[in-house]
C-alpha cells in the first residue's frame, strides 16, 4: 500500500501573519513552543481556530496536526468553534459570587442568547476582584457592574462607540 | 494602633498612579540603578551575600527561599533558563497582575539581575493568557528596555547577554504550577510533571531551569539597593520583607496592600481593607488563596507569618490573597463554588484528584441543594483520604502536583469549623463520622 500523499494543508494566515508566525518561531531554541502564540496569531486573525488553521500552524511547526490539536484543546482561550464577535467573560468565582457574580451572568447570558454577535461566557477567578463583579470584553477589563450598566457597555462596544480587541485580546 | 502599608515594591505605583509604567518614570524613579549596581558584583555574590541574605521566600505560593532554590542548579550546565510566573491563577489573587500592568520595567530589571547571578541568558515571562493590557505593557516596557541595552546582547556595556522572550499563556490555572508552565512553554498541554528531577536540575527543555514569581522577582532589584542584610530586617522570623496582600469579598475597601510581613490580619482586614461594610459580622475567611484552609475571627489577630500560619493554624499564606466573607455567607455554598473551581481546573493526570475534585463538587452540590445523605461528610473525607492520606497539614499528596490537596481545602474548611451545620443539613451523626478520618485541629493563635 503506497502511503496517502501529504497534501499542502489550505492557507489561512494572510501573508503578513505568515512573516509574523516565522519571527515568532525563531524567538524560541524549540519550535515547538511556538504553538500557543501561533494559535493566538490564528484567533486574532479569524476569531476563532479551524481545523484547517491547526493544519497550517502543525505543517509551519514540523508537527502532526493532531499534536495541535491536543495542545489547542486544553486551553479555555482558544475557540474551536465560530464565537460572536465579542467574547463577554464574567467571573463567578467567589469574590465575584459574594458580590453578584451570578447575577450578572444570568442576565448577560439571557439578553444575548439570541445575539450572534456576543457570546457570553463564564469564567474562573480574573484576577481583578477589587472591582467585583468584573468581566472582560474580550480581555478587556470592566468592573465593578451591575447588569444593566454592563449590559449598556456591550452596546457600546456592538454600536463601535467601544472599541474592542481582537477575540484573543490583541489589539485590532 | 492604626498599621499602615509599606511600600517598596508598590511604592512607584501609588505615586504616580498615571504613568508609573513608563520608562521616563521609571528612569526619573531610581529605576535600573540596582542593575548597575548588580553588574558590578559576582554572581555568587548576588545570590549569596544579597538574596539569600534577605531571607526572600517566593511570593508565588509554596514561599520557598529565592536564594536557596538558584543555589540548587547543578554547576557547569548550561544553557540555564529562568522562567518568570505570570500566569497568577489562585482564585482571589491579584497583586502580579498590578505590577505587571503598572510597573513593569521593576520586573524586567528584577529579571536581569536575578538572569545575570544565574548565569543565564535566556528568560520567559509567562503571562496569563486573559492580561491583554499587562501584555502590552510588558511588551512596550522590553522594547524599551532592550533600546536602551538593558537587555540584549550586551547589558549596559558589561559583555553580559540576556534574551527575554514574552510568551502569553491561552486560559488554564494549572499553567501557573511551575512544571506546567514549562509543559505548556513547550508547546505541550500544561499538565505537571512528577518531581524529581526538580526544575533547577531539569527543567525547561530538560535544562536546568528557575521559575520566580512576579512579585518574588520584582522584589530584587530593591534587595541590592537597600542590601540582603537590610532587607532582612523587615518582617518577622523566616519571613521577612514586606509581602503584598490582595483583600477581597465583603471589605469596604477591596485592594491590594503591602505591608510588613508580622502585622495581623486583623490590620489587614479591619484596618487597611476598612473591615466588613454596614457592620455585619465576618463569618470566615481564607488566608492565602483558595488552595489554603479556612479561618475565622478568632484568628484574626495572629501574624501575617509564613510559619505560624502554616504551623499553628494548620493553613497558608499561600499567595498573599485573602477573602472576607460576612455572616450572610452560607459555608457550603463557597465550598461547592470553589471545589468547582478546582474540578474544572484539575488537569486529569492523577485519578484521585480527576475523580475526587469532580466528586467534591457534586457532593457539595446536593448538600447544598437539600439532598444531602448522612454519609456524605464522610464521603468527602474519603474522597480527601485518597489525595491527601491522613488528611494531615501540612498536607501529604498522593497526586502529581499541589493542586489535588487544594481540592481539600474547602472540605477541611467546613468540617473545622461548620460541622454541626452540615450534618443537620445531611442527617448525619457524628458517631458515624468519628470511624474515619478525621482533620487535625490548629491551635488558636
Ligand atoms: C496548581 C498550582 C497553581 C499555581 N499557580 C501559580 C501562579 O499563578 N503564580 C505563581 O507565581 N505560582 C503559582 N504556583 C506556584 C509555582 O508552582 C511555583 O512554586 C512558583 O511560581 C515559584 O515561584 P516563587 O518561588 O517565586 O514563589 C502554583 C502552583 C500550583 C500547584
Ligand atoms: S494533582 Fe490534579 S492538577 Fe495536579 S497533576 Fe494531578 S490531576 Fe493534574
Ligand atoms: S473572583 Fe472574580 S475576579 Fe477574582
Amino acid at each position: 500500500m503506497t502511503p496517502p500523499e501529504r497534501v499542502q494543508p489550505p492557507r489561512v494566515l494572510t501573508d503578513d501573519n505568515l512573516a509574523k508566525a516565522r519571527e515568532i518561531i525563531a524567538l524560541y531554541p524549540h519550535s515547538k513552543s511556538a504553538v500557543l502564540p501561533l494559535l493566538h496569531l490564528v484567533q486574532d486573525q479569524e476569531g476563532w481556530i479551524s481545523d484547517d488553521a491547526m493544519r497550517e500552524v502543525a505543517a509551519l511547526l514540523g508537527l502532526q496536526p493532531a499534536q495541535v490539536l491536543g495542545t489547542c484543546s486544553f486551553y479555555t482561550m482558544f475557540k474551536r468553534d465560530p464565537v460572536g464577535r465579542l467574547v463577554v467573560s464574567v467571573c463567578t468565582n467567589v469574590s465575584c459570587y459574594v458580590n453578584g457574580g451570578p447575577e450578572l451572568y444570568d442576565a448577560l447570558q439571557q439578553r444575548y442568547s439570541e445575539d450572534a454577535d456576543v457570546t457570553v461566557e463564564e469564567v474562573e477567578c480574573l484576577a481583578a476582584c477589587d472591582q467585583a463583579p468584573v468581566l472582560q470584553v474580550n480581555y478587556e477589563y470592566h468592573g465593578p457592574l451591575t447588569p444593566e450598566v454592563a449590559e449598556d457597555l456591550v452596546e457600546d462596544y456592538k454600536s463601535g462607540r467601544l472599541t474592542p480587541r481582537t477575540v484573543s485580546g490583541s489589539q485590532g | 494602633m492604626a498599621v499602615t502599608e509599606t511600600r517598596i515594591v508598590t511604592q512607584r505605583l501609588r505615586d504616580f498612579p498615571d504613568d508609573s509604567h513608563t520608562i521616563e518614570r521609571y528612569l526619573a524613579t531610581g529605576g535600573y540603578e540596582s542593575l548597575r549596581r548588580a553588574l558590578g558584583m559576582t554572581p555568587a555574590q548576588i545570590g549569596e551575600e544579597q538574596v539569600k541574605a534577605s531571607g526572600l521566600r517566593g511570593r508565588g505560593g509554596a514561599g520557598f527561599g529565592t536564594g536557596q532554590k538558584w543555589s540548587f542548579l547543578p554547576p557547569g550546565v548550561f544553557p540555564r533558563y529562568l522562567c518568570v510566573n505570570a500566569d497568577e491563577g489562585e482564585p482571589s489573587t491579584f497583586k502580579d497582575h498590578m505590577l505587571l500592568e503598572r510597573d513593569p520595567h521593576q520586573l524586567i530589571e528584577g529579571v536581569v539581575i536575578s538572569a545575570f547571578a544565574i548565569e543565564c541568558h535566556t528568560a520567559f515571562i509567562y503571562i496569563r493568557g486573559e492580561f491583554a493590557l499587562g501584555a502590552e505593557r510588558v511588551a512596550q516596557a522590553l522594547a524599551e528596555a532592550y533600546e536602551r541595552g538593558f537587555v540584549g546582547p550586551d547589558v549596559l556595556g558589561s559583555g553580559f547577554d540576556l534574551e527575554i522572550v514574552l510568551h502569553r499563556g491561552a486560559g488554564a490555572y494549572i499553567a501557573g504550577d511551575e512544571t506546567g508552565l514549562m509543559e505548556s512553554l513547550e508547546g505541550e498541554r500544561a499538565m505537571p510533571r512528577i518531581k524529581p528531577p526538580f526544575p533547577a536540575v531539569q527543567g525547561l527543555y530538560a535544562q536546568p531551569t528557575i521559575v520566580n514569581n512576579v512579585e518574588t522577582l520584582s522584589t530584587v532589584p530593591h534587595i541590592i539597593r537597600m542590601g540582603g542584610e537590610e532587607y532582612a530586617k523587615l518582617g518577622v522570623g523566616r519571613s521577612t520583607g514586606t509581602r503584598i496582600f490582595s483583600v477581597s469579598g465583603h471589605v469596604a475597601r477591596p485592594g491590594n496592600y503591602e505591608v510588613e510581613l508580622g502585622v495581623t490580619f486583623r490590620d489587614l482586614i479591619y484596618g487597611l481593607a476598612g473591615g466588613i461594610p454596614d457592620g455585619r459580622e465576618m463569618k470566615f475567611f481564607i488566608p492565602g488563596g483558595a488552595s489554603s484552609p479556612w479561618l475565622l475571627p478568632e484568628h484574626l489577630d495572629s501574624p501575617l507569618d509564613m510559619d505560624h500560619v502554616q504551623n499553628d493554624l494548620k493553613s497558608m499564606l499561600g499567595s498573599g490573597a485573602v477573602m472576607v466573607f460576612d455572616e450572610t455567607v452560607d459555608p457550603v455554598e463557597i465550598a461547592w463554588r470553589l471545589s468547582k473551581f478546582f474540578a474544572h481546573e484539575s488537569c486529569g493526570k492523577c485519578t484521585p484528584c480527576r475523580e475526587g475534585s469532580g466528586w467534591i463538587e457534586r457532593v457539595l452540590w446536593r448538600i447544598l441543594n437539600g439532598r444531602g445523605r448522612p454519609e456524605d461528610l464522610d464521603l468527602l473525607l474519603d474522597f480527601g483520604d485518597n489525595i491527601v492520606p491522613g488528611l494531615g497539614a501540612p498536607f501529604a499528596q498522593t497526586t502529581i502536583c499541589a493542586l489535588g490537596p487544594s481540592t481539600m481545602s474547602p472540605v477541611v474548611g467546613l468540617v473545622r469549623w461548620f460541622r454541626d451545620e452540615v450534618e443537620q443539613r445531611t442527617g448525619a451523626t457524628r458517631a458515624g463520622l468519628e470511624r474515619r478520618v478525621t482533620v487535625p485541629m490548629p491551635e488558636v493563635g
